[in-house]
């Protein structure tokens, strides 16, 4: 089958059963086989406002919700005047006809597919009308691509015969039919046909992977205090929780998130929690308290627009400097951010391991668009038996010879840890300096010799960590003329612009940045070296991560694409910087926000 | 320091609870008394010393920990419970026991008081109360009185002081006292019984500051003109408790003024730790359990 690259997207207002219509859909895609990425824009508001639910439907894997729409949904009539002008020439409009009554559409150069709900929806309980009109419009947009109107069918039985009875999958069924034969009659179809391929794929959300990662690493306790857009990690902890046997708490506020996470860490089991910027900001002293204590935690920040409350339902890549400065002093702390949704399962084990060897906090830094974002993935890529390493950790006796010190001195800067409960290895852990046994060294007894020695061995720690930690890797031809580098979440769209920009004769190269601290200055020079034009690319104001690199390697980009404007980048976005950046020779380039929600 | 686990011949005495450091706290200070009451009723509950965790804050009383003989925790600044709720969720067995002061309890860490009472989680929570702040040389805390003169109110304290043992009746502790430093034998048979109790167990001691809130005598003789042992009152009584409690001055009660044992604690309650502590239970996901969480995203 030739590539297949299809985006579908469904625009209303909340309640309206966009997000409903949207997982539908990618269900139907899944069990289909094919390869989806949702994204969606909203607004932080339960009722009223508009939402914008892109889905990039593909024969491939792919990993952002792409640059033209083929076919959009609008399920009321804002969202019918708003987006007309996103369908790419070509492409089709599904509505409501009664919206259009007053004020038709006007282009001519898409097909605009009216659909007559009332009519449709008239031999249906009144109490349903308002909430299938999502079904009924998704019915006709499905036989546009000539999907299987048996297997919506079959998905609209799935998702609602437990929960809301056979009336409402009577109803749905009904409606979806009459939309779907009133599009056979009356509309072209697209080339491009949804057919059934080989393998059925499973789906889900960014925030889902990292929680089912956390599982899978082992964690038994989890806590949070909900905040958009991390909350997805709870809901899975919290409904998985007694399958699994974690303990799933929800706080009175994230200080007490993260302090409960400490406990239960320094109790012997691992421990995770997630949040959004203005959470994290409160976990700050506590991520220096489970440093100086030397208690494993891992920490994720699902990044939205700051600063402050900001922009609670939007993305960007703003907070890399608060968690690079998060709390008093210096302590060692392992910083990643995952490259992609799948990548986000597999690094929790990852940190997991670290964080055990080098008893220290790991921080997570996911986005909205990672987090909130849905994808259809080939089952076998989640592999449960995760490595775990424990790392030097005392849970009986006899493990160690003479008297025990907590804070042993040692060359790796690692001391064994024994949890509470083991006899014979009884100590104090502080939040105050200590010295290797324990005993603080911060009030009468400071002494500068003590404290030198046990900064040091804590600090040493990072030798091993640096060097645990894989430099990233030049992704495409050597010889390329421009080099995108980017950190974190945009690994999927700046690969679709670099072969956008190779296909436009623009030869160009891919560094991602996954582990970003600490970072190995020489591997990643080696790196950086190799480059002739570099272009940095980053979803937020100031280049945090270009000042970063900077700092750490001396690097200096040639150029910067930065968006700042709460929406993800699409691929055209960095394709138009990166011409841009090299003709005018310009530093710096904000691209445009075409779809605006 | 080194916590070499000492043997202990026959029963555990108070001893056998004492740490390597000495206290540094100024010559004098209630919170000697406490420490002393807490070793005998740690003997007294004779489990071996590595079973007990004993987590604090920060500010004078929150050393307390560095002077005992067991696995110990020094928190950050009003962060002691939920720290020692994570603990003791990670395992259960532990018996956990929180010590503070006013200002680390009462003030910045007020919030987790208040939810760790409603939440019900099995442990001690021991605040020593001594109305000031005592290692920043004796500012103004949540219980300082009205009208108080201190070192961040020299025209006196224009705030009401709250009341501890009130708001946790009201709060959602289910083992509420009050005790005096300077009466060990009852206040060490409190932390006992608190130490028992399965669920939340809170007790409020006057603990005087030697240093800041006038000489040893004239703070001990002016608390022992007000302290009054609480009679003739049932303790199943939630209303009666409240009337109790919110008595002052002159009339301060002290003892055990609300104890309900049919609400079961947090850790009870939950059903993951059915088959034991956390911290002994298998990690990980079962291939069944995988194949189970994948066939949902189908």
């Amino acid at each position: 089958m030739a590539k297949f690259d299809f985006v579908l997207a469904i625009g209303g207002e909340p309640g309206q059963g966009i997000a409903t219509a949207g997982k539908t859909f990618s269900q139907l895609c899944a069990r289909n086989g094919f390869y989806t990425f949702a994204y969606s824009a909203y607004q932080s508001i339960i009722r009223g406002g508009h939402t914008f639910l892109t889905i990039r439907i593909s024969s491939e894997p792919v990993a952002n919700h792409g640059d033209e729409i083929d076919l959009i949904i609008a399920l009321d009539r804002n969202s019918l005047e708003t987006h007309i002008p996103h369908v790419r020439p070509g492409g089709s409009l599904v509505y409501n006809s009664d919206d259009a009554r007053k004020q038709p559409p006007e282009r001519d150069d898409i097909q605009l597919c009216p659909i007559p709900y009332k009519e449709f929806s008239q031999g249906i309980p009144r109490k349903l009308q308002r909430t299938c009109l999502n079904t009924c419009l998704l019915g006709a947009a499905l036989q546009l691509v000539d999907a299987d109107l048996n297997m919506l069918e079959e998905v609209i039985i799935s998702a609602l015969l437990k929960r809301k009875g056979q009336e409402t999958v009577d109803a749905n069924i009904g409606v979806a039919r009459a939309g779907y034969e009133h599009a056979a009659e009356h509309f072209t179809q697209f080339d491009t046909k949804i057919e059934k391929q080989e393998k059925p794929l499973a789906f889900g959300q960014g925030n889902e992977l990292m929680a089912m990662g956390g599982a899978a690493a082992g964690v038994k306790f989890y806590a949070a205090y909900p905040m958009s857009p991390s909350t997805g990690v709870l809901r899975w902890m919290a409904h998985n929780a007694r399958d699994l046997n974690i303990m799933v708490r929800q706080c009175e506020d994230e200080i007490s998130v993260i302090n409960m996470v400490i406990g239960a860490a320094h109790a012997g089991v691992r421990a995770m929690c997630a949040t959004s910027g203005g959470g994290f900001a409160l976990m700050s002293e506590a991520i220096g308290s489970a440093a100086m204590m030397e208690i494993p935690i891992v920490v994720i920040n699902v990044q939205r627009g700051g600063p402050s409350t900001g922009l609670p339902t939007k993305t960007e890549q703003g907070d890399l400097w608060q968690i690079l400065g998060a709390s008093q002093g210096d302590f060692p702390k392992i910083v990643v951010a995952p490259i992609g949704l799948i990548d986000g399962f597999n690094t929790i084990p990852e940190l997991f391991n670290l964080v055990d060897k080098y008893q220290c906090p790991g921080m997570v830094l996911s986005d909205l668009m990672l987090g909130e974002g849905y994808t259809t993935f080939d089952p076998d890529q989640i592999k449960w038996d995760q490595e775990i390493n424990r790392g030097e950790l005392i849970t009986g006796l006899g493990q160690t010879e003479d008297e025990y010190k907590r804070y042993l001195i040692t060359d790796s800067g690692i001391s064994p840890r024994a949890i509470p409960g083991t006899p014979g290895h009884m100590h104090v852990v502080a939040t105050d300096d200590h010295d290797e046994d324990g005993g603080l060294i911060s009030d009468e007894f400071t002494n500068p010799h003590k404290r030198r020695d046990i900064m040091e061995k804590r600090q040493r720690k990072m030798d091993g960590i640096v060097k645990d930690l894989p430099p990233p890797t030049l992704e495409g031809p050597e010889d390329a003329e421009v080099t995108l580098i980017g950190w974190g979440s945009t690994h999927g769209v700046i690969s679709e612009a670099v072969e956008l920009l190779a296909a436009e004769g623009i030869k160009t190269n891919h560094i991602q940045f996954k582990w970003l601290y600490p970072m190995d200055e020489d591997a990643v020079n080696e790196v950086l070296e190799k480059t002739r034009y570099a272009i940095i690319v980053e979803c937020n104001y100031t280049g945090q991560f270009a000042r970063f690199l900077r700092g750490e390697t001396g690097f200096k980009a040639n150029g910067h694409i930065r968006k700042y404007d709460g929406e993800p980048f699409m691929p055209h976005h960095i394709v138009d910087g990166t011409r841009e950046l090299l003709e005018s020779k310009s530093e710096l380039y904000v691209p445009f926000q075409e779809i605006v929600v | 320091m080194a916590r070499k686990e000492r043997p202990i011949k026959g029963a555990p005495t108070a001893k056998d609870y004492s740490g390597d450091v000495k206290p540094d706290w100024c010559p004098g200070c209630g919170d000697f008394g406490v420490l002393n009451a807490l070793k005998s009723a740690y003997a007294k509950l004779g489990r071996g010393n590595h079973d007990h965790l004993t987590v604090s804050g920060i500010g004078c009383s929150s050393n307390l920990p560095g002077y005992i003989h067991t696995y110990g925790m020094h928190t950050l600044h009003g962060r002691a419970l939920p720290v020692a709720t994570g603990a003791k969720f990670a395992n259960h067995d532990l018996n956990v026991v929180v010590t503070g002061g006013d200002g680390d309890g009462y003030g910045i860490g007020g919030n987790h008081f208040l939810h760790t009472m409603r939440k019900n989680v099995d442990m001690l929570y021991i605040v020593m109360n001594n109305e000031t702040y005592g290692l920043t040389v004796g500012q103004a805390s949540p219980t300082t009185q009205l009208g108080e003169e201190t070192y961040s109110t020299p025209f006196g304290n224009l705030e009401t002081p709250l009341n501890p043992v009130a708001m946790a009746i009201v709060g959602g502790a289910t083992y509420v006292a009050r005790a005096f430093s300077s009466e060990g034998k009852q206040l060490a048979e409190l932390m006992y019984n608190g130490m028992n109790h399965k669920g939340f167990a809170f007790i409020d001691v006057i603990s005087p500051c030697v240093t800041w809130k006038g000489g040893s005598d004239e703070i001990f003789s002016y608390w022992k003109e007000r302290v009054n042992a609480l009679e003739d009152h049932d303790i199943t009584d939630k209303a009666a408790a409240l009337e109790q409690a919110v008595k002052t001055g002159y009339e301060t009660q002290l003892g055990l003024f609300y104890h309900d044992t049919s609400r079961s604690s947090l850790d009870q309650m939950e059903p993951v730790l059915e088959d034991g502590p956390l911290v002994s239970q298998p990690m990980g996901v079962t291939p069944e359990q995988g194949a189970a969480i994948l066939q949902r995203m189908m």
